[in-house]
């Protein structure tokens, strides 16, 4: 898109076409729809129904806009110009919708004026003629389609002086999801949304006219893993979330751009929080990673960081027993045990869920220590045809870049060498390994076991230094997907009580074991890291931005996006 | 071809010119295929099958034919929309979902002359090159859809249907789909996702042209019922001699449906254009019931703008034209700010009250909105609220022309044309009849709460 405003009309090049949007001429690919050729040039046109991802309807109306072509010239005679060369453009008395129709040589565009104007406040009234107005108890409110556009396009008093149309609230249609059809403006979002993308279509329409009911078929449930993209791309406070329902008012939360770390997608998210309370996880657009969605599992998998199980202070074990202590205290008391034993009698388990900057203190830990034995925990299964990947952990391809190893390899030699007592002392970062075949037992006869974790658990327990380290939610760091892309985890909230960031625990750790090392923040760290491992060559932590780089060559495709791709290319969706 | 004899009381009127309805009210006459023989039928279709179909396209194209349903768009001009490059299948769907309140034509032919409709149906098939033929009669006709099947069945057994039709190597099946009772089925795109099984929900144009993405998103031909049987005399007369009949751009005969204040209603098989208003109503029907004046008229179905009795129309040619003149054809009565829409033609006397006739049909298009876009979806029940108040008594002279700006809001707006249909009549009567309607309304009334619901909420926040 460029402005051609000032230069005279020219033929545009090829696949480009020429568009009069309120007064100024652009010039936008050819098949551009005009919904998004106005968004281009900042005339944002209101919508309730269109959405990039979807198929599209035109049924809500909203994006109704002004639109003109150039009449045809009587045979022999030239069209009439104007100032700028371009032909004289005969506007239509009629509007037409900005969602489904395509921009196209000499077309004028009017986003402002009498008929749009009329138009939206026509429509903002029949959407409001029967809508319940229980914004002081809806969940949608602040961040509602009908709130937002009613401000801007919409008037100040009703004139609907009749009984509204009354319809069912407050339906169970699924696990996780709740639809209240009063508030409902019938835009097929949700619909479309579980025939599209989620291939489960369980929604429909009942009933006619101003009866129309969105709800879900006889015996079935949404119940997909997908369900909950229904609640955000629902324009209104039709379908919540079970989850956040009446949890939080949107407007007191703060967002905060992040990734999910239930698999090895790395789906972004934006995560809302409330005075260092999470309230919600919710996909952010990445078109190479997510498209706009995410699975539910992924998206509710964050009440561990607000558990009441979270570790908050370093803790030694003395007589049996586990006491608070000062993080100088607890660092040194592991770095003293661990000097006693020799590389060989040293195994880290670490884990393919910590950050690349927490798994390159993991390589200094194993060189300061001189460990013999390092693994992770590999982890897999529940990938599905969407966005679940099959890779369990989110950082693999970070392990494998960073420490060299393939995940699990030396898992069976060290779970032997600790029963067989060779090995003496183990550091277990972020893995509980009671669950991960090793028994309690064994790892009771350890000289040393020394543990970082998120939660309290089994390993915790046994072991002789525990130390808290912070949630995903609660640090920043990167890690690099399965499909080879490098994303970045910011801070949404504070650390609870004395927990720390991984990487600043091992940097201590291997400060207090070997001497200085010149870390003093995450970014150093990846500083090295960009230094010494080839993938991360020439980046900074900053550099890699909200939607991530691509550093690794991969084969692995994801369904979703492939199968958008195709919808995108025949047109069906904008994309 | 042997004379015509009809049944006593059912003789056509001097005035008519019956070629559709030919063989309604004959005597003698049943629908089996044998009587239909006998006289003619199927013979179009031994003639079309051995034609080029470019030829039979550009007789229908000289005949001038207007699509009979109510937009009356010429059906020749619609049958090239058909892209030359395609390499689908070609649909050809007759919809006889004929739902337009005051339109009663569709069920006659299909009652009465069944094969007539077969073979229109089979010479378009023909013509489009279609194999696949589906007959879309509404819920509300069961009987119509029973001898539609016996016709095509028997039809299929005489070689008209079926395989290598006649020898010409066409093949061609025609189908029954029974509606489920919407109004909104007899939108061809709607009616199109209908026949897929899906909801009536009109499609986008642009850029689901059903010429172009119809059915199943191949190429669809969607033709009324009575202009399916209009081309078989088309190929009979020629296209040129056919184009006579009637007046020029508005060619042929069409089926007046009458209804309403007169001595006579019924059906009118006329000239399109050579009939005037006064004569359909003095003449065809008999006249106006004894002692009554003529307050309204709506020419074309109910979504057809209403005229109002003391009306003149100054045409762009220079005519001047009272009610009585206005010519039954598509561009005068297009002129006269109405349409001549499916026919159906609705006489109003003095007896009738203009607001309790709006309230009617508001009624009829919030039953029938379907729901899809939101100012048809909300403002004909808006409307239909506003008007049952009016008749109630219980509105004040703002809610009349607020019922007007309602309707303003849904017309043009809409994804389908239900928003004019619904609109078009409040439109016209608030303008037309706005004093009469306003003086059942109450001046008290005004910027008071009037619905029961507000009123509770009112009280409960008293209390």
């Amino acid at each position: 898109m460029s402005e051609a405003s000032s230069a005279p009309a020219a033929k545009p090049p090829v696949d480009m076409v020429n568009v009069q949007i309120n007064g100024t001429w652009h010039q936008f690919p050819k098949g551009t729809r005009m919904i998004e050729a106005c968004k281009q040039v900042k005339a944002e046109v209101p919508h309730y129904c269109y959405h990039p991802k979807l198929s599209s309807p035109g049924n809500c109306r909203m994006c109704l806009v002004e639109m003109g072509m150039p009449p045809r010239p009587a045979p022999g005679t030239e069209p009439e110009k104007d100032e700028h060369g371009f032909a004289k453009i005969g506007w239509m008395p009629r509007p037409v919708i900005a969602c489904a129709n395509t921009v196209s040589e000499g077309m004028g565009i009017r986003t402002e004026g009498k008929l749009t104007e009329e138009c939206r406040r026509g429509v903002m009234e029949f959407l409001l003629a029967n809508h319940p107005l229980d914004c002081p108890i809806c969940d949608q409110a602040g961040e509602c389609r009908l709130q937002e556009f009613s401000v801007e396009h919409g008037q100040g008093e009703s004139r609907f002086r009749e009984d509204k149309t009354k319809k069912p609230k407050n339906v169970d249609i699924g696990p996780r999801i709740r639809l209240d059809d009063e508030r409902c403006i019938m835009c097929s979002r949700c619909i479309r949304f579980c025939d599209e993308i989620a291939d489960d279509p369980v929604l429909g329409f009942t009933e006619r006219g101003t009866h129309t009911t969105v709800t879900i078929h006889p015996d079935k449930r949404l119940e997909n893993n997908y369900s909950l993209n229904t609640v955000d791309i629902c324009p209104v406070g039709a379908l919540t979330s079970n989850d956040f329902r009446f949890q939080q008012r949107v407007w007191f939360m703060k967002e905060t751009n992040s990734i999910c770390t239930k698999c090895g997608r790395g789906c972004n998210t934006e995560i809302s929080a409330r005075s260092d309370t999470l309230y919600r996880q919710t996909p952010r657009e990445n078109n190479d990673v997510n498209s706009t969605w995410m699975c539910d599992q992924g998206r509710l998998d964050f009440h561990f960081v607000n558990s009441e199980f979270r570790l908050t202070d370093p803790m030694v074990k003395t007589g049996g027993k586990h006491a608070i202590a000062s993080w100088k205290k607890a660092i040194r008391t592991a770095a003293d045990a661990l000097r006693g034993l020799n590389g060989e009698e040293i195994a880290i388990i670490a884990s393919a869920r910590m950050t690349n900057e927490e798994l390159y203190m993991v390589k200094q830990l194993a060189a300061a220590t001189k460990a013999k034995f390092l693994d992770v925990i590999p982890r897999n299964g529940g990938g599905d045809n969407y966005l679940r990947s099959d890779e369990l952990n989110p950082n693999t391809n970070g392990v494998k870049q960073i420490l060299g190893i393939e995940p699990g390899a030396q898992l069976d030699t060290i779970q032997r060498a600790v029963r067989s007592g060779l090995v003496k002392g183990v550091i277990a970062l972020g893995e509980n390994l009671v669950k991960c075949g090793f028994d309690t037992e064994s790892l009771g006869k350890l000289t040393v076991l020394v543990s970082a974790h998120i939660l309290a658990n089994p390993t915790a327990e046994a072991s002789h230094v525990v130390l808290p380290v912070n949630s995903y939610a609660e640090k920043r760091g990167s890690m690099i997907n399965v499909t080879g892309r490098l994303q970045r985890l910011n801070k949404a909230i504070s650390s609870p009580g004395q927990a720390r960031d991984t990487w600043e625990v091992l940097r201590d750790l291997v400060l207090e074991i070997s001497g200085s090392n010149g870390l003093h923040s995450v970014d150093d760290v990846f500083k090295r890291l960009a230094a010494e491992v080839k993938c991360f060559e020439g980046l900074t932590l900053s550099r890699i931005g909200d939607l991530g780089v691509q550093v690794l060559e991969t084969t692995e495709t994801v369904p979703l996006l492939e199968r958008e791709k195709e919808r995108k290319a025949k047109g069906v969706i904008v994309g | 071809m042997a004379s015509v004899e009809y049944l006593p009381g059912k003789q056509p009127h001097a005035r008519e010119h019956r070629m559709i309805f030919r063989n309604v009210d004959r005597v003698g006459w049943d629908q089996s295929i044998e009587t239909a023989i006998a006289d003619g039928a199927y013979e179009m279709l031994k003639k079309a099958v051995t034609m080029e179909r470019q030829a039979i396209i550009n007789e229908v194209k000289a005949s001038g034919l207007r699509g009979r349903g109510g937009a009356g768009f010429p059906t020749g001009v619609k049958w090239g929309f058909i892209p030359p490059t395609n390499t689908k299948p070609v649909y050809l769907i007759c919809n006889a979902d004929e739902s337009e309140p005051g339109t009663f034509k569709d069920r006659y032919i299909m009652h009465q002359d069944p094969h007539q409709l077969v073979e229109g149906m089979a010479i378009s098939a023909f013509a489009v090159k279609a194999s696949l033929c589906y007959l879309y009669i509404r819920e509300e006709f069961p009987h119509a859809a029973k001898i539609m099947e016996k016709a095509i069945a028997e039809a299929r057994a005489k070689g008209f249907l079926g395989k290598n039709i006649l020898g010409s190597g066409f093949d061609c099946e025609i189908y029954v789909h029974r509606g489920a009772g919407a109004y909104i089925c007899g939108e061809e795109t709607g009616l199109i996702e209908s026949l897929e099984g899906k909801r009536p929900y009109p499609r986008i144009k642009p850029p689901y042209f059903p010429a172009a993405l119809g059915l199943y998103m191949s190429p669809t031909i969607v033709n009324n019922v009575e202009s399916l049987c209009h081309v078989k005399h088309i190929l009979q007369m020629g296209g040129a001699e056919y184009a006579k009949l009637g007046t020029p751009n508005n060619t042929g005969t069409r089926i007046l449906c009458v209804s309403g204040d007169v001595q006579k209603p019924g059906y009118y098989e006329v000239e399109v254009g050579k009939v005037t208003m006064g004569e359909v109503i003095n003449d065809l029907c008999g006249g106006l019931k004894p002692g009554r004046s003529l307050k309204a008229i709506i020419p074309g179905g109910s979504s057809a703008k209403v005229l109002k009795a003391d009306e003149k129309y100054k045409l762009k040619d220079g005519r001047e034209l009272t009610i009585w003149d206005i010519p039954m054809d598509f561009d005068t009565m297009a002129a006269c700010g109405s349409m001549a829409g499916s026919g159906g033609v609705m006489i109003m006397d003095d007896s009738r009250s203009m607001a309790w006739v709006i309230n009617n049909l508001n009624k009829f298009y919030q039953h029938e909105s379907c729901g899809q876009c939101t100012p048809c979806r909300e403002g004909s029940p808006w409307m239909a609220k506003i008007s049952d108040r009016i008749v109630a008594g219980n509105a004040s002279p703002d809610d009349v022309d607020m019922l007007e700006q309602v309707a303003n809001q849904i017309e043009g707006k809409t994804i389908c044309a239900f928003g004019e249909a619904a609109s078009w009549p409040t439109q016209s009567f608030v303008r037309k009849f706005r004093d009469e309607i306003k003086s059942v309304t109450k001046t008290d009334l005004s910027g008071k709460i009037v619905n029961e619901e507000t009123k509770l909420a009112v009280a409960g926040l008293k209390a």
